[in-house]
C-alpha cells in the first residue's frame, strides 16, 4: 500500500507556498547501482529462461509454419480459415479448420461454464464455510485431485457418466428445446456430443481451478475482511465483496491453467467425440470435433492432411496464445495476480 | 436520522475560509474553530452539531449508546487472557483504554463487537451490555450489532479496489441500509472524519491511492457513514504520522458528541488529550490481563489511587 504520507513543508505554520525552483532547467541524474554478484546471476538466469520460453515458443510457431506451407499454399488461407469440412477424396481437397475451432471452442465454453462456478464455490466453502479441522482435510482432498491426470477424470467421465449425461441431455432437450443451441430433433442420438465432452472436460477442470482458487482465496488480506465484517455485512456480503474481487485473477489463471490442461488430453477428447469436422451448434446431439481430437485421429495419413493437420495445430496454436495472453492481462491486472498497490 | 432538519452540509456556505489548497497537510489552519464549518459541524458553538438532513433506512437508532461490560472474561483455546473487566462507557463520551502490549485490550475491544468470536479459537463470559441489552444475547445478530457499534483498527484497511466515494459507501450496501441521499452522506461522512477537503475533487480515484492518514480518515468515514452508536478504534494512530495523529484526534474531539467512542492507544499524550475516562490495563506475568484502574482521565493522570497506573502515565513501567 502506498503509505508515503504527503510530506508537510518543513517552514512553520504560516506555510506560505514556497516558489517552486525551475525544474526545467535541472540536469537529471541517471542513477546506478552496482549490484551485488548473487543479483547479477540471479538476474542472469532469469533472463535467460525467460528468453529460453520465448524462443521456444517462436520455434513452435516457426515449426508449425513450416510444415503446415503445403497445405495453406494449397488451399488458400482464408479457404482454409472458413471451409468447415475436412474432405481429402475430391479433388481439390476441402479441408479447412472453422468446423474444429467452432468445436472446440464450444467445448471449451460448456466447461467453464460448469465448471468455474463449481470450482469456485468449492474453493470458497473451504476457506470461508468450512471448519478450521476439516479444512485441513479438505485442501489436501482437492490438491490431491487436481495433481491426478485429467485423462482420468475423462476417461471415467466416459465410462460412467455418459448415460446418465444423455438422459439429462434428453431432458434439457425436451424443456429448453425452444433455445436453439439445445434443440434436439426426434430420435436423436445423443451419445457423443459436445455436451457430455464439455461436461467431462469441465470434471478434469474443476480440480483445477478449485485448488488454486483456494489458494488466492487464503491470501485474501484478514484486515479487508475484517472491515467488511466491522461494517455489518454477512458473510456472503464480506465474500462477495473482499474475497471474490480479490481473488478474481486466480479463477481467472486457475480456469486457464485446466482448460489448457484439459483440451490438451487430446485423448480423452478425442474418444468423446465422433471428430467429424463441420458446424454443429446442437451441443446435445451426437456430433462435433476439436482440433487436438482431430490431430490425434488423423495423425500419420498422407503428406497433405498431415500438413493440413499442422495448420490446423497452428491456428489452435495462435487461438491459444492470444487467449492465454488475454487471461494473463486480467491476472495481473487483479490484485491477486500482481501487487498493484498504486 | 431524525434530528434537526437543517441542512448544513449541503449549504452553499463559502467552504474552507482557511487553506484554499486542497493539501494533505494543512494541520495548523485546521485548528482554528471556524474551520469546522467546512467539517460539517458547527464548531464555532460547539453545542450545535447537526447532522444534515440524510435519511438512513435500516440502519442503525439514531445517537449517541452507552456500552457496559459486566465480568468479562476472554480465552482463546484454554487460555485465559482477559479476566473479570467492568467498564461502563457512556453515551457521548470518550473512553480510552491503555495498558502495556499484551493485556487484552485488543481482545477486549473485540469484544465489544462481536469481532473476537471471528477467531477460531476464541471464547468468552459476561456479557456486553449495548443499551442495557446484551449483545451476545439469544437471537441477536452479530451483523446488527457491528453496524451499531462501528470498527476501526490498528492499520488502514481501506477497500482498495473501490474508489473513494464507494469505500464511504460500502458499509451501506454491506449492511443493506437505503440512503436518501447519498452524495450529502458521503460528503458528511468524510467532512466528519476531516477527510473531505482533502479528497472532495477525487473521489473518484482508488481509495487505496491515498496516504496512510488518510487512508485511517476514510476509514473512520466509511464507519460513520452508516451512523453507528458507537465507534470503537484500536490503536488509529500507532501507524501515523504526527500530523495525521493530529488530524484524528480532533476529529475524535468533534465526534464525541454524536457517538459514543473507545481507543485504545499506546500514546499516554493523546490518551490523556481525547477522553473523558481511561481504563488501564495489565497482565502479570503468565497472568490474564486486568484492569487495575478506571475512572476520569484527569484522575487517572494525576492522582491514581494504584501506584502501578502512576508509573505507567509517566513512563516507567511496561
Ligand atoms: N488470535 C489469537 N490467538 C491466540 N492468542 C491470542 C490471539 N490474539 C491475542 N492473543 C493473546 O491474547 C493476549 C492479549 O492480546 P491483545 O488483546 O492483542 O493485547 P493488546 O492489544 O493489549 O496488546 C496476548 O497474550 C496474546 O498473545
Ligand atoms: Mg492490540
Amino acid at each position: 500500500m502506498a503509505t508515503t504520507e504527503t510530506i508537510p513543508a518543513a517552514t512553520p505554520p504560516p506555510a506560505a507556498d514556497p516558489v517552486p525552483a525551475p525544474t526545467s532547467a535541472r540536469q537529471r541524474r541517471v542513477i546506478q547501482d552496482k549490484p551485488a554478484r548473487v543479483d547479477r546471476w540471479f538476474d542472469r538466469v532469469t533472463l535467460a529462461s525467460g528468453l529460453f520460453v520465448l524462443v521456444l515458443l517462436v520455434l513452435v510457431g516457426f515449426f508449425l509454419l513450416q510444415r503446415s506451407r503445403r497445405a495453406i499454399g494449397g488451399i488458400g488461407i482464408i479457404d482454409f480459415l472458413t471451409t468447415e469440412g475436412w474432405r481429402t477424396d475430391v479433388s481439390p481437397p476441402e479441408i479447412g479448420v472453422l468446423g474444429l475451432l467452432t468445436g472446440t471452442v464450444i467445448v471449451a465454453m460448456i466447461a467453464i461454464v460448469i465448471a468455474v462456478p463449481l470450482g469456485t464455490v468449492s474453493a470458497l466453502f473451504i476457506t470461508e464455510y468450512a471448519s478450521i479441522q476439516s479444512r485441513k482435510y479438505l485442501t489436501a482432498l482437492v490438491d490431491l485431485l487436481a495433481a491426478i491426470p485429467s485423462l482420468i477424470f475423462g476417461l471415467w467421465g466416459f465410462l460412467a457418466l455418459s448415460g446418465q449425461l444423455s438422459s439429462l441431455a434428453e431432458w434439457i432437450g425436451t424443456h429448453f428445446g425452444w433455445i436453439p443451441i439445445f434443440e434436439i430433433s426426434k430420435d436423436a442420438n445423443l451419445t457423443n456430443s459436445m455436451f457430455i465432452a464439455g461436461v467431462v472436460v469441465a470434471l478434469m477442470v474443476v480440480p483445477i481451478i478449485a485448488s488454486v482458487a483456494r489458494e488466492v482465496f487464503a491470501q485474501t488480506p484478514p484486515g479487508e475482511k475484517e472491515a467488511a465484517l466491522a461494517l455489518g455485512s454477512t458473510r456472503w456480503g464480506m465474500i462477495r465483496s473482499v474475497v471474490l474481487p480479490y481473488g478474481k485473477g486466480g479463477i481467472i489463471g486457475g480456469s486457464m491453467l485446466g482448460l489448457g490442461r484439459a483440451l490438451g488430453e487430446t485423448i480423452a477428447v478425442s474418444l468423446l467425440l465422433p471428430q467429424v469436422p463441420a458446424l454443429v451448434y446442437r451441443i446435445l446431439e451426437n456430433g462435433g470435433s476439436t482440433v487436438s481430437g482431430f490431430i490425434v485421429l488423423r495423425a500419420g495419413a498422407d503428406p497433405f492432411t498431415t500438413s493440413g493437420l499442422m495448420a490446423a495445430g497452428l491456428v489452435l496454436f495462435v487461438v491459444t496464445l492470444v487467449t492465454n495472453s488475454l487471461a494473463s492481462v486480467v491476472v495481473a491486472r487483479s490484485r491477486s495476480g500482481a501487487g498493484v498497490d498504486l | 436520522m431524525t434530528d434537526a432538519d437543517s441542512p448544513i452540509a449541503s449549504a452553499p456556505v463559502a467552504p474552507a475560509p482557511v487553506a484554499p489548497a486542497p493539501v494533505a497537510s494543512a494541520p495548523v489552519a485546521s485548528y482554528i474553530p471556524g474551520s469546522a464549518t467546512a467539517n460539517g459541524a458547527n464548531g464555532a458553538n460547539g453545542a450545535a452539531e447537526h447532522r444534515a438532513p440524510v435519511t438512513l433506512t435500516g440502519g442503525p437508532p439514531p445517537g449517541a449508546a452507552t456500552l457496559r461490560s459486566v465480568d468479562l472474561c476472554a480465552w482463546f483455546g484454554d487460555r485465559l487472557v482477559l479476566e473479570d473487566v467492568n467498564l461502563l462507557m457512556p453515551a457521548g463520551q470518550v473512553t480510552a483504554l491503555i495498558g502495556p502490549s499484551g493485556c487484552g485490550k485488543s481482545t477486549f475491544i473485540r469484544m465489544l463487537n462481536r469481532m473476537h468470536e471471528l477467531v477460531p479459537s476464541a471464547s468468552l463470559a459476561g456479557e456486553v451490555l449495548l443499551d442495557g441489552a446484551d449483545i451476545y444475547g439469544a437471537g441477536v445478530r452479530a451483523q446488527e450489532i457491528r453496524m451499531r457499534i462501528g470498527m476501526v483498527f490498528q492499520k488502514p484497511n481501506p477497500f482498495p479496489a473501490m474508489t473513494i466515494r464507494e469505500n464511504v459507501l460500502a458499509g451501506l450496501k454491506l449492511a443493506r441500509i437505503k440512503c436518501s441521499d447519498k452524495d450529502t452522506l458521503v460528503e458528511q461522512s468524510l467532512a466528519r472524519a476531516g477527510l473531505w477537503r482533502e479528497v472532495k475533487d477525487r473521489l473518484h480515484s482508488p481509495g487505496g491511492a491515498l496516504s496512510g492518514g488518510q487512508q485511517q480518515r476514510l476509514c473512520i468515514a466509511r464507519s460513520l457513514a452508516v451512523h453507528p452508536n458507537v465507534l470503537l478504534m484500536d490503536e488509529p494512530c500507532s501507524a501515523l504520522d504526527p500530523t495525521s495523529t493530529a488530524r484524528i484526534e480532533e476529529t475524535i474531539g468533534e465526534l464525541r458528541d454524536d457517538v459514543t467512542i473507545v481507543i485504545v492507544t499506546h500514546n499516554m499524550q493523546q490518551a490523556h488529550r481525547v477522553s473523558d475516562l481511561c481504563a488501564f490495563f495489565l497482565a502479570a506475568e503468565n497472568q490474564p490481563g486486568r484492569v487495575v484502574e478506571f475512572g476520569p482521565t484527569e484522575k487517572i493522570f494525576t492522582e491514581p489511587d494504584d501506584p502501578r497506573t502512576l508509573q505507567y502515565v509517566q513512563g516507567r513501567f511496561g
